[in-house]
């Protein structure tokens, strides 16, 4: 057995600082092409609500691991020379993307009806309706269930170490066979995934909580 | 009565229009038309469409037979013709549909700003001039839940203004709050009327009707049942469905 170090501290970081930048890139992502999908899902268009809600459907129905290979390998299929890092964001962002796109859809339909129709006899278009009037009451609705789905996300980058990523999990990984104590290193992986996921965790339900006395 | 405006030009005008919500027959061949300055009460048992048809008016429902002209524009179901529409015509909901997440003063001045491109300055002085004339400028600054039913319904009435219609459609304006705060949105809207708008309003408020209806127009299971001025609308109903509908209702005021 050997001893966790500095050295072996600091390799925990650098995956660490993966798993987050992977996260935030996937959440970014995810929310700019999620926006788009929920704006699609609510719209007149049946054509745009039927390939979007394929689409989240594809997403919903399938491990994300799935999802990492099917990228990972479809991508290199494409003939485009791509480093794991790239593929692993695209399927990151695809991933959320869907499910934002479904949640964000829910929330767009929770804003009541009344607005929608004060936006429309004032004459207010389609885009100053959605960026003004309904989007900003759509994402306070859906923060808690936003929260919680970034909570997901970034416990899900682990899976990204099957492609070789080295994340904070793959690195306790390798940690691990170094140096043979497997139950200190992945306690400690535990423990920083916890120290970042708990807190947000807690301001959602926290949220929740405020947003459902306010709805009373 | 305030104002016959007989010899005005017509405003708004419904030819024969008929709606349906599936199988239910909601208008049946509807011909209305509304003089510049006139003010409309319509009323009726409820689903009755009395709110189906000022809805139609604006847009926010469909038509499927008949004809609608706002302003010398044909509704014809172009974004065009809903836009010039909606431009002319100011709408009061019975829930407000206050934007929650604006103060006061950014309900006001968002369509000025986003529809007519006014500037911001501009939009702000329009909105203090109608605040004012509501009488509930001390509260800009405040949010929609901050306030009393009474002062939402009187900024919803501000924030219609601001886009400065030449028609005012109110759809059970009263109907939604408690008792003690409907004479301030009456007034308010017995302010406008005097002013010279023409609305339509859809109100069992019978005193408002009478103190400043040109026509009190009756409608019962999609169709315009009767229509007179408010004297003879109240002291002579023709229609037994209309003497009904009014003993029914007066006996609660």
């Amino acid at each position: 057995m050997g001893p966790i170090g500095e050295n072996e501290f600091f390799f925990l970081m650098q995956g660490l600082k993966w798993t987050v930048l992977l996260a935030i890139v996937g959440f970014i992502g995810g929310g700019i092409f999620g926006i788009l999908i929920a704006l699609l899902r609510t719209s007149k268009t049946k054509v745009a609500r039927r390939i979007t809600a394929g689409f989240i459907g594809v997403f919903q129905g399938t491990p994300l691991l799935m999802q990492l290979f099917v990228v990972y390998y479809g991508v290199a299929l494409l003939g485009i020379e791509v480093n794991a890092w790239i593929a692993v964001a695209i399927a990151f962002t695809l991933h959320a993307s869907a499910f934002l796109g479904e949640i964000w859809r829910g929330s767009i339909e929770a804003v009541p009806k009344g607005q929608t129709e004060a936006a429309n006899a004032l004459g207010l278009h389609y885009v100053s309706r959605m960026k003004d009037v309904i989007l900003p009451q759509a994402l306070k609705i859906s923060m808690p269930a936003t929260i919680g789905f970034l909570v997901q996300l970034i416990k899900g980058t682990s899976l990204a170490a099957i492609v070789g990523f080295i994340e904070l999990t793959r690195a306790g990984q390798i940690i691990s066979n170094q140096t043979y104590r497997p139950l200190l290193v992945f306690g400690i992986v535990g423990a920083i995934y916890f120290i970042i996921c708990w807190p947000l965790s807690h301001a959602g339900s926290g949220l929740e909580k405020r947003m459902a006395k306010a709805a009373r | 009565m305030l104002n016959t405006a007989n010899d005005q030009p017509t405003l708004i005008s419904l030819e024969d229009v008929q709606k349906w919500y599936g199988a239910f027959h909601a208008l049946k061949s509807i011909s209305l038309s509304v003089r510049k300055g006139e003010k409309i009460v319509l009323c009726g048992p409820s689903g009755s469409g009395k709110s189906t048809l000022i809805r139609c008016i604006n847009a926010l429902e469909t038509i499927e037979e008949g004809k609608i002209v706002v302003e010398g524009q044909v509704l014809d179901g172009s974004t065009k013709s809903i836009d010039a529409i909606r431009r002319e015509v100011g709408m009061v909901f019975q829930s407000f549909n206050l934007f929650p997440h604006m103060t006061v003063l950014q309900n006001c001045t968002l369509a000025p700003m986003r529809v007519r491109g006014t500037s911001h300055t501009d939009a702000e002085r329009l909105a203090r001039k109608y605040l004012e004339r509501v009488r509930i400028l001390d509260q800009a600054e405040k949010y929609p839940a901050q306030l009393s039913g009474g002062q939402q319904q009187r900024v919803a009435i501000a924030r219609a203004l601001c886009m400065e219609p030449k028609v005012m459609l109110f759809d059970e304006p009263t109907s939604a709050l408690d008792p003690e705060m409907v004479k301030e949105v009456l007034d308010t809207m017995i302010g406008l009327a005097r002013d010279g708008m023409t609305m339509i309003c859809v109100t069992h408020e019978m005193g408002f009707a009478r103190q400043v209806a040109d026509r009190v127009i009756f409608m019962a299971s999609g169709e315009i049942v009767e229509e007179a001025e408010p004297e003879v609308f109240f002291k002579s109903p023709k229609h037994q469905r209309t003497k009904t509908f009014l003993g029914e209702i007066l006996a609660h005021h």
